[in-house]
């Protein structure tokens, strides 16, 4: 509770609300102060009071094969998971508890949610009102079932003060691909910061995924714990009912967007050794979209092609984890490929249809990345080598 | 405390951008890469990016590579946290404090600053 009315301070609160639920990032390993804090959770025989996931750890439980690094750290790592869970904390291990069906807060919902890109997502898309709680304020909230009531708990802060709008030079069939939003998310986190901005210009109606993709791509360029796409999340039905009255308004042409998808290359050839997809978590539709541009080939043998997802995901899976598992597909759940020694060799270049795995992997892990879209990717995996297709940019 | 400024030019998530181990700032994106944070007060307009940044200030207090303090524009409750976590647990505070936009770029890169 002292972290909780810390939390007041900081952000001006003058009273704490009750939450519904609560997502706790704090079970990754960074050392052992995270297992520190826990311990005294435990010692303090504390028990979270709401109903709350755990986001990712250092290793997969299913599969611990699968980690590459020092036992010890994996060790450490695994024990802080379990001390998490004796919390009384849902074992869901994944940075997309949205995914589950019952884990999907409704609209104007009060919860508490770690993980940027769950925060934005559950403001976003899910309409639900959350702060970007980092670790241990994150359990904190759980177990006390407070948080202070301000920021984005509150209707006044949701209204977007900037509107981003898509240039008139963004061709129609980049407006509705894939690849754009991970890489509309770079810009959006470097134009808005910490700001709610709204983002004008798209076909209405996106898909969870591509959202997904959006907003964990602005929350690792900047602070994005909320966003608003005009005509596909909950509180933009049009622009005017997602924006403050008089916020400016900023254009985002092919040139930035072109410039920031090179950008998110490292590495420039043909040598690939690895392929990394779902980042975050693969959902079900992402699983069934990566079977079927595989359409019966397999990975490359000299290729690890690996795929993130949760482990309530996969057990729903069924035949697409067969089917992948089959063309040589690696499926990794309870942990990510850019936060763990995961890959067998992080030395050379690895394929990622992620902003946020681009973004993030050569700080984390040393890699060389190459961004490509879902298509690229696994048409790279199969041919054993970088294959790009630069039709939907224009001219490379 | 007198510690001496690190201006950073952007904000810095402390989570994929400083190894705890040495202190380094390690986010390939960021233009000062390679810099050291440890025992510097560190000068950011704001925090950014991963909600994993609480834990690597404790866990940098903990190893003792943290920044002696944390100079912002605005406020940041993960960072905050984190301190505040680290104080709970070791009795060791690194102040995050929020000035002014025209207070916090006054300050020149390798100022020694009065940190109380």
């Amino acid at each position: 509770m002292r972290l909780v009315v810390r939390a007041a301070e900081v952000t001006g609160a003058q009273r704490l609300i009750d939450v519904t639920g609560a997502h706790v990032d704090s079970c990754l390993y960074h050392g052992e102060a995270t297992l520190d804090c826990v311990q005294r959770l435990v010692d303090g025989n504390a028990r979270v009071s709401v109903p709350t996931t755990l986001n990712v750890g250092a290793l997969d439980l299913l599969h611990p094969e699968m980690y590459h690094g020092d036992a010890r750290v994996a060790e450490r790592g695994r024990l802080l998971m379990d001390r998490y869970r004796s919390l009384g904390a849902r074992p869901t291990y994944t940075c997309a508890p949205y995914q589950l069906a019952d884990s999907r807060p409704a609209l104007g919902e009060q919860v508490a949610w770690g993980e940027s890109n769950a925060i934005a997502f559950c403001n976003s898309v899910l309409g639900a009102r959350t702060n970007r709680y980092g670790d241990f304020i994150d359990v904190a909230c759980a177990i006390t079932g407070r948080a202070p009531y301000a920021g984005l708990h509150r209707t006044d802060a949701r209204r977007a003060t900037l509107v981003v709008r898509l240039a008139a030079d963004v061709p129609a069939a980049l407006r509705d691909a894939d690849v754009l939003f991970p890489v509309l998310g770079i810009v959006l986190g470097r134009r808005a910061g910490s700001a709610v901005a709204a983002i004008d210009g798209l076909p209405a109606g996106q898909s969870e995924d591509r959202l997904k993709a959006l907003g964990a791509a602005a929350a690792s360029s900047g602070s994005v714990a909320m966003f608003h796409v005009v005509g596909s999340t909950p509180e933009a039905p049009t622009l005017e009912a997602a924006m403050r009255h008089g916020s400016p308004v900023e254009l985002i042409g092919l040139e930035e967007l072109r410039a920031v998808r090179n950008e998110l290359t490292t590495f420039r050839g043909e040598a690939l050794m690895a392929v990394s997809l779902g980042t975050p978590h693969a959902s079900l539709a992402e699983l069934e979209r990566y079977a079927a541009l595989l359409g019966g080939r397999s990975v490359h043998p000299d290729v690890e092609c690996l795929v993130s997802t949760g482990r309530d995901t996969l057990a729903a899976a069924g035949d697409v984890a067969a089917v992948l598992r089959a063309a040589g597909v690696e499926l990794l759940v309870d942990t990510c490929s850019y936060i763990a020694p995961i890959l067998r060799r992080a030395d050379g270049p690895v394929m990622t249809d992620s902003g946020k795995w681009a973004y993030y992997a050569p700080g984390n892990i040393g890699a060389q990345v190459v961004f490509g879209s879902s298509q690229e990717c696994i048409g790279s995996a199969v041919a054993g080598r970088v294959v790009r297709d630069d039709a939907v940019w224009g001219a490379p | 405390m007198s510690p001496r400024a690190l201006v950073l030019s952007e904000g810095l998530s402390l989570w994929g951008g400083m190894d705890p181990a040495t202190g380094e700032l390690i986010d390939v994106h960021h233009p000062q890469r390679g810099a050291n944070l440890s025992g510097r007060a560190v000068v950011m307009p704001s925090g950014r990016g991963s909600s994993s940044s609480a834990s690597v200030l404790a866990e940098a207090v903990r190893a003792g590579t943290a920044p002696a303090a944390i100079l912002l524009g605005e406020p940041d409750l993960i960072l905050s946290i984190g301190s505040a976590v680290a104080h709970e647990l070791y009795g060791i505070t690194v102040p995050i404090v929020v000035l002014p936009r025209a207070e916090l770029e006054a300050i020149q890169d390798g100022d020694e600053l009065n940190v109380r």
